[in-house]
């Protein structure tokens, strides 16, 4: 018998606020979280969520997975965690970088003082797979459990790991996302370098003047669950990971493949895996990231995936609202599209005015919009895409 | 120039680098066992960084392993400067 996969707990730190809530309700009001050309938590306080040790012993990326997961098996579970045997939870946490300030620090100390002055830590704090680590300890979950690190599609990548370790009935549950908080000197000289960062530190995703990516940080968890356990224990259901999707340029190191070839391949895969055709698709939640090359290659995408559906279909990138979080962008977004469909909302590519020729989708211009389609659940699909060539597409429900 | 090792300057020393390590200052005495106090060997090797800045006094993994109370923790510093 067919496992599904199914969402019951949801948990946001992004630049819009604390929490899930937050994050789409502030969105869906139009109201942007990105200051002085970044996308920093300014509300993410770590000692409300972490003791002193744990926050000396967790780099920001892995502090803002362990907030946001609390809140996701806070709502999945309550006060006593989630039902299951430890052995029987996962956990997949993804990120593109890792604990870089903890390197850039350490790499300090090194040249500054000398090898004494480095920090017994610094591994721990900077590996990629930390931010897993640490969200299992809190949670004493024993199952499959790793990071995963494919740029800004890892947060996509660890979601769909996720339901295939449940589907594949490995797991019963898994606490699966994707975290990053590299906003620092290397990071941002870097992006800047490769000139993918916005010089005027402005996200409007899919506009004729986008001029690059604003990096933003956060975190995002769904608990993943398979269906017939969450309704044999009464928990309440937030929405279906139907189907999930991944394919590789291989084309470049850093540029998409200009006609989106692979991009809308991992997209049809995603809609197939579901059982679904483009038809049925109410809302893509696009990668959308404001830089020249991806939204063009995505719109191409787009258009070869879902056909002459991709005229009808609202499209709209979370970007906008809160810049890009790399690694843990896939799980925010796959959140922000759960509660959007909850909605019953398309919600707004803030900043969208000029029309670029060849980019005539309907980008969700000014304010959210109504999804009219009768009153059974909605299905959307959420892109990711990352440096390297990685696509992840999530097909979800709600 | 590195702080003269006494008891007194040593126990100054080991119970602000436990608190800047996340225990809690309440918790404090020389009786307190480690174990009580949740220093493991991550934060031993913190702490003995913090005691090599200090005074000069280089504590490693060995020199450390037996060693139960916060009290002889200082005796060890103490010791080996002598």
């Amino acid at each position: 018998m067919t496992r599904r996969v199914v969402i019951t707990g949801v948990g946001a730190v992004t630049p819009l606020g604390i929490g899930a809530a937050t994050l789409i309700e502030r969105w869906a009001a139009g109201e942007c979280g990105i200051e002085d050309g970044l996308g920093l938590c300014r509300d993410f306080d770590p000692l409300e969520f972490l003791s002193k040790k744990e926050a000396r012993r967790a780099d920001r990326f892995a502090q803002m997975a362990i907030a946001a997961a609390a809140e996701a098996v806070g709502q999945a579970g309550g006060e006593d965690g989630l039902p299951y045997e430890p052995h029987r939870v996962g956990c997949v946490i993804g990120t593109g970088i890792g604990g870089l300030p903890s390197l850039e620090e350490n790499q300090r100390k090194l040249i500054e003082r000398g090898e004494k002055a480095v920090s017994p830590l610094a591994v721990p704090l900077m590996m990629g797979n930390a931010a897993a680590a640490a969200v299992a300890m809190r949670h004493e979950l024993h199952g499959h459990c790793y990071g995963v690190v494919s740029a800004c599609a890892a947060g996509a990548h660890a979601l769909g790991d996720a339901s295939r370790i449940i589907r594949a009935g490995d797991a019963d549950a898994v606490v699966a996302g994707g975290a990053e908080a590299a906003i620092t000197g290397v990071a941002t000289a870097a992006f800047g370098a490769m000139e993918a960062t916005s010089p005027t530190g402005i996200s409007r995703p899919f506009d004729a003047r986008r001029d690059g990516f604003v990096i933003g940080e956060g975190a995002g968890v769904l608990i993943l669950e398979e269906k017939q356990a969450a309704e044999a224990r009464g928990a309440e259901i937030l929405g279906e990971l139907l189907g999930y999707g991944a394919t590789c340029d291989a084309f470049h190191l850093t540029a998409p493949q200009p006609e989106g070839t692979e991009a809308a391949r991992a997209i049809g895969l995603a809609l197939a895996d579901a059982g679904l055709s483009a038809v049925d698709v109410d809302y893509v939640n696009a990668h959308g990231t404001s830089t020249p090359l991806n939204d063009r290659a995505e719109t191409m995408a787009l258009k070869a995936a879902l056909g002459e559906r991709a005229a009808d279909v609202p499209v709209s990138s979370t970007k906008s609202a809160i810049g890009h979080l790399l690694g843990a962008a896939g799980a925010v977004e796959a959140i922000a599209t759960v509660e959007a469909l909850r909605r019953r909302i398309a919600p707004p590519t803030l900043g969208w005015e000029e029309a670029e020729e060849g980019l005539d989708l309907d980008y969700v211009p000014g304010a959210a919009k109504p999804i009219e389609n009768g009153d059974g659940p909605l299905v959307a699909i959420s892109d990711s895409f990352g440096f390297g060539g990685h696509n992840a597409v999530l097909c979800l429900s709600a | 120039m590195a702080t003269a090792v006494t008891a007194e300057n040593v126990e100054k020393v080991i119970f602000d680098g436990l608190v800047e390590l996340g225990t809690e200052r309440d918790q404090l005495a020389r009786e307190a066992t480690l174990e009580d106090l949740d220093v493991d060997s991550l934060d031993l090797v913190e702490l003995a960084q913090i005691v090599e800045d200090e005074f000069g006094v280089e504590l490693r993994g060995d020199d450390v392993k037996d060693v139960k109370t916060v009290g002889q923790v200082i005796d060890l510093v103490v010791s080996k400067a002598g």
